[in-house]
């Protein structure tokens, strides 16, 4: 037994007794305690396994800093990994476990990596990396706005919260601490314009002063924050070094400040014996801190004066050290080797920083935010006669305890030329683990400055990025799974598809029926025939609308459309493709001139904001003299389309006169009692209306549509027969057809095209890329199979191969791809539409799709399967 | 995050808005008339320098007009936001 509670002192509570599991042992600890102080309270030093050697190491710090004691808290799917446990606060039924150690710690069968130590040197991270992750639940996340935000609940920190909020100002304290001079503050909590966060880190530095900080509670529900504030004081204090050595990183050697506040604060010795370790005035003063606390304080050991500790030895627990050939027993070894102010903030700030050379730190120096750093985080703290020690010439001298990057990575990357800062530390790992290098940065960057002969300023720092400390995705996501994911859209037909078995698909945020199930191959089918044979109703409603007005309305059709809208008469539709500027097709639909200046456009589900954006941003940004309104009334219509031989007779029965409506065009009228707009259209390629009514009245309608249909053998069908009847017809489908890369020609829509106007990417048409012979066009495929249902995206080949197994399989040029693919109750057989290179020559001829284990043979035809 | 002043509706989070690449780029007003070269020039070309640039935004949350913007594309400032030259 080294360590141990001392017999009074400290801000714990020693009449609240709580119960605690670390690696399944019982453990008790007092309310008040860390888990790393309670850990030392019960003389557990052995804390984790280094990642790439996996040494045994112990607590170093007492803080946020941590580099060595990361645990995993919690259980089941309240597992939180990658907890450090002095940021952990106890409390009664915590359970914690070590990380990164095979089968216990105690045994370490990994720990062999540590005598094969000379063979993992710099560059082992590009070989090897994993950390565990784990998703948490957090509460809400509140956003606020503030005049100024404190960053750190010292006594820097409390004295500006408290100067702001005096004079009225609305001030927000942050301090990632149970207890701060800020929580215990009187005078503050008084103020009703200030609000103070305790165990709230502050982990990201935006722009224009946006920060984002998670809070938690003792029992670590967390919740996330955002702050937009004016102003931002940054008090987040400072970081001991530890020093270069030896053996460092052996349990029991700790910084000197966090031996301090395990005594203070936490009345835990941790251990008997110290031997403390310095480079500068304040390893003196905290050893007459020790002894006046009843440690017994072997040596000091100041470089200043003479010899320096070369090593430490001892197996799980310092035992001794060595000096100057001398050994100096101890179980405890306190390291002060100065301090480097907590600038990460700043520096994500894109604050520069400028090299103190008398505090040997990097200081703040100038930031274009509305920011400002005090106390200790500004370098307010006196240099202790500070003098360079950045390493002892020795093996095992840790220099990046998470990364274990010992000071021989550090040379030997500077020999292989490793000079830049930012290579060198992707090349040795210093300060990419989840400590992001806090203890090891500047000991790194040091050694590689002496290293490659030049000045630490001139060697400069990297850059500090989000977050300061890990931060669970779960915090992040916060209630954004799930439903909660993203809005979600449905029809006013909805509950009747739900009530009729619809299985349902995701088409953007909508909800759309994708067949009447329960099983989808006998539904489509079976909505497949009766639509062509008979009748069926396809709720049509997600299908975007957009209401254009305005004197110009047709010249702007014209511009946007490749085909022409001014001369289209009143009443008439007409179909239209839209393609950007570079000639690749990005949406299509059916537009109607509803009046002179007033057209009715339909859009694909998917485009519908997409389309609405990019009207609006040609009318705003190029042509702003044009006189046109674009309006989105998608929900404002619900639209029920019915096709098949008998629609004629339904229409007849519940909009008598609208029935010998002619193709392509459009009536207003009655539709079972219902002020409606009809439409002769179809995207099935049967006879087809498509009825628009006031959103609120498209259940009703559908209900008529069924009731009236019934006789006639009525089938509501979904996406997926939709997309079968069209792909009969050889319709396109914009995104199945098309990715962005199509021409209208590509699809062989030539007749689309206006030959004698203007049109957004029309000029692209003619470049040479666009009017390349082998460019990929648009086919049907018939498999030799007729019961051979292709994959969609499956790819063409011109010889018969299967796909390839693992590695090694020689590359087979690819010509084309499969965009539909379809078991066709019409035809009695499988069908697929394809692009392929130079398609339409090809057609007759034939091609292989590979397979697992074999290719499926298909012939090219005519992207038209019933006429 | 930035906060950003629509010419409109005053400062704003990012979130509000899409930015629609550099600005005063305007389409030629007869496209027929331009050589491929000068086409592709005005299709798929646009600057990119390391300092102030002014690009297009779109307030696409909020009131939905564009507006051009100075940015500083190292320090992401932005020190104007204007709706005409
Ligand atoms: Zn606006």
């Amino acid at each position: 037994m080294t360590a141990f509670r001392l017999p009074d002192g400290g801000r714990i509570d020693r009449s609240q007794k709580l119960r605690f599991h670390f690696d399944g042992r019982p453990l008790e600890g007092y309310q008040g305690d860390t888990l790393a102080s309670a850990l030392l309270a019960n003389d557990v030093f052995l804390v984790g396994r280094s990642f790439k050697y996996h040494r045994p190491r112990g607590v170093m710090s007492a803080g946020a800093e941590e580099t060595n004691a990361l645990v995993a808290v919690g259980e089941g799917g309240r597992l939180d990994t990658n907890s450090r446990a002095t940021m952990v606060e106890l409390y009664d039924g915590l359970v914690a476990q070590s990380l990164n150690r095979w089968p216990s710690l105690g045994f370490d069968v990994s720990a062999i990596n540590g005598w094969l130590a000379p063979f993992l040197v710099a560059g082992f991270y590009y070989k090897t990396f994993m950390w565990p992750r784990r998703l948490w639940q957090s509460l809400y996340e509140p956003a606020i706005r503030r005049d100024l935000l404190v960053v750190g609940g010292g006594r820097s920190g409390l004295r500006e919260a408290l100067a702001a909020a005096r004079t009225g100002a609305r001030v927000v304290l942050c301090d990632e601490q149970s207890e701060s001079p800020a929580t215990t503050s009187t005078e503050l909590s008084a103020l009703p314009n200030a609000v103070v966060l305790a165990r709230t880190t502050v982990f990201g530095y935006y722009d224009d002063n946006f920060l984002c900080a998670v809070e938690s509670d003792a029992r670590r529900q967390r919740r996330l924050w955002h702050f937009r504030a004016k102003r931002v004081v940054l008090a987040t204090g400072a970081h001991e070094r530890p020093l270069v050595f030896g053996g460092n990183d052996r349990p029991g050697v700790m910084l000197a400040s966090a031996v301090d506040t395990y005594l203070r604060r936490y009345a835990v010795a941790p251990g008997k014996r110290v031997v403390v370790f310095t480079n500068n005035d304040g390893g003196h003063q905290r050893a007459k801190t020790f002894r006046e606390l009843g440690i017994e304080v072997a040596a000091v050991i100041d470089s200043r004066e003479g010899p320096v500790i070369t090593r430490t030895l001892g197996g799980r627990r310092v035992e001794a050290v060595e000096v100057g050939g001398a050994r100096i027993a101890c179980d405890l070894v306190a390291m002060a080797g100065g301090w480097s102010p907590v600038v990460h903030l700043y520096s994500q700030a894109q604050g520069k920083l400028r090299w103190d050379e008398k505090k040997l730190c990097f200081v703040p120096d100038t930031c274009r935010q509305r920011v400002r750093v005090v106390g200790r985080a500004n370098g307010e703290f006196p240099d202790h006669g500070i003098e360079p020690l950045w390493e002892v010439n020795a093996d095992k001298a840790f220099v990046d305890f998470q990364s274990d990057v010992v000071a021989r990575d550090v040379h030997l990357a500077a020999q292989e030329g490793f000079a830049s800062v930012e290579h060198f530390k992707r090349y040795t790992t210093t300060g990419m683990s989840t400590d992001q290098g806090k203890t090891s940065n500047i000991n790194a960057l040091a050694i590689l400055a002496g290293a490659t002969g030049r000045s630490i300023a001139e060697t400069g720092t990297t850059t500090f990025r989000p977050p300061y400390t890990p931060v669970a995705y779960g915090v992040l996501a916060g209630r954004d799974l799930g439903d909660f994911l993203e809005p979600i859209r449905v029809t006013p037909i909805h509950d009747w598809h739900a009530a009729h078995g619809a299985v349902f698909e995701n088409v953007g945020q909508w909800k759309r029926p994708w067949y009447y199930g329960p099983q989808m191959h006998a539904a489509v089918q079976r909505e497949a025939k009766a639509a062509r044979t008979a009748l069926g109703v396809l709720d049509a409603s997600t299908l975007g609308k957009i209401d254009i007005q305005g004197r110009d309305a047709g010249r702007f059709l014209d511009r946007v459309y490749t085909g022409t809208f001014s001369n289209l008469a009143v009443g008439k539709a007409r179909y239209g493709l839209m393609c950007r500027e570079d000639g690749m097709i990005f949406d299509d639909g059916v537009t109607t001139r509803l009046a002179e200046n007033h057209f009715h456009m339909t859009t694909t589900t998917g485009g519908a904001a997409r389309v609405l954006d990019w009207l609006e941003e040609y009318l705003q940004t190029e042509w702003p003299e044009l006189e046109v309104y674009c309006t989105t009334v998608t929900e404002q219509w619900a639209t029920v389309a019915v096709a098949g031989p008998k629609a004629r007779e339904l229409m007849a029965e519940i909009a008598p006169g609208l029935e010998d409506l002619a193709f392509m065009t459009y009536r207003e009228g009655r539709v079972a009692g219902l002020d409606a707009r009809v439409f002769r259209i179809s995207f099935t390629g049967e006879l087809s209306y498509e009825i628009n009514v006031p959103g609120d009245q498209g259940l009703a309608l559908w209900q008529a549509v069924i009731d009236a249909g019934t006789k006639h053998g009525i089938a509501p069908y979904g996406t997926e027969t939709m997309h079968l009847l069209r792909a009969e017809k050889g319709f396109i489908i914009v995104g199945q057809e098309t990715d962005g890369t199509v021409t209208p020609y590509d699809l062989g829509l030539d007749w689309a095209v206006a030959k004698q106007k203007d049109f957004v990417g029309r000029r692209s048409l003619t470049r040479p890329d666009t009017r390349r012979a082998d460019r990929k066009q648009l086919v049907g495929l018939l498999p030799a199979d007729p019961r051979e249902v292709l994959p969609e995206g499956a790819q063409l080949t011109e010889v018969d191969v299967a796909l390839p197994r693992g590695h090694g399989s020689r590359p087979v040029p690819m010509v084309g791809h499969v965009t539909s693919s379809y078991m066709s109750p019409n035809l009695g057989r499988s069908f697929a539409l394809a692009l392929v290179r130079s398609g339409r020559s090809r057609i007759g001829t034939e091609l292989y799709v590979p397979l697992e284990g074999r290719a499926a043979k298909v012939r090219l035809a005519a992207p038209v399967f019933i006429k | 995050m930035l906060l950003i002043r629509c010419p409109w509706c005053g400062p704003r989070d990012e979130t509000e808005f899409r930015c629609g690449g550099e600005a005063h780029v305007a389409r030629p007003p007869d496209p027929q008339a331009l050589d491929d070269a000068a086409w592709a020039e005005y299709v798929f070309i646009r600057s990119n320098p390391k300092g102030w640039f002014r690009e297009r935004w779109v307030h696409a949350a909020g009131c939905r007009r564009w507006f051009n913007a100075e940015r500083h594309t190292v320090t992401h400032e932005i020190r104007r936001t204007y709706s005409k030259e």
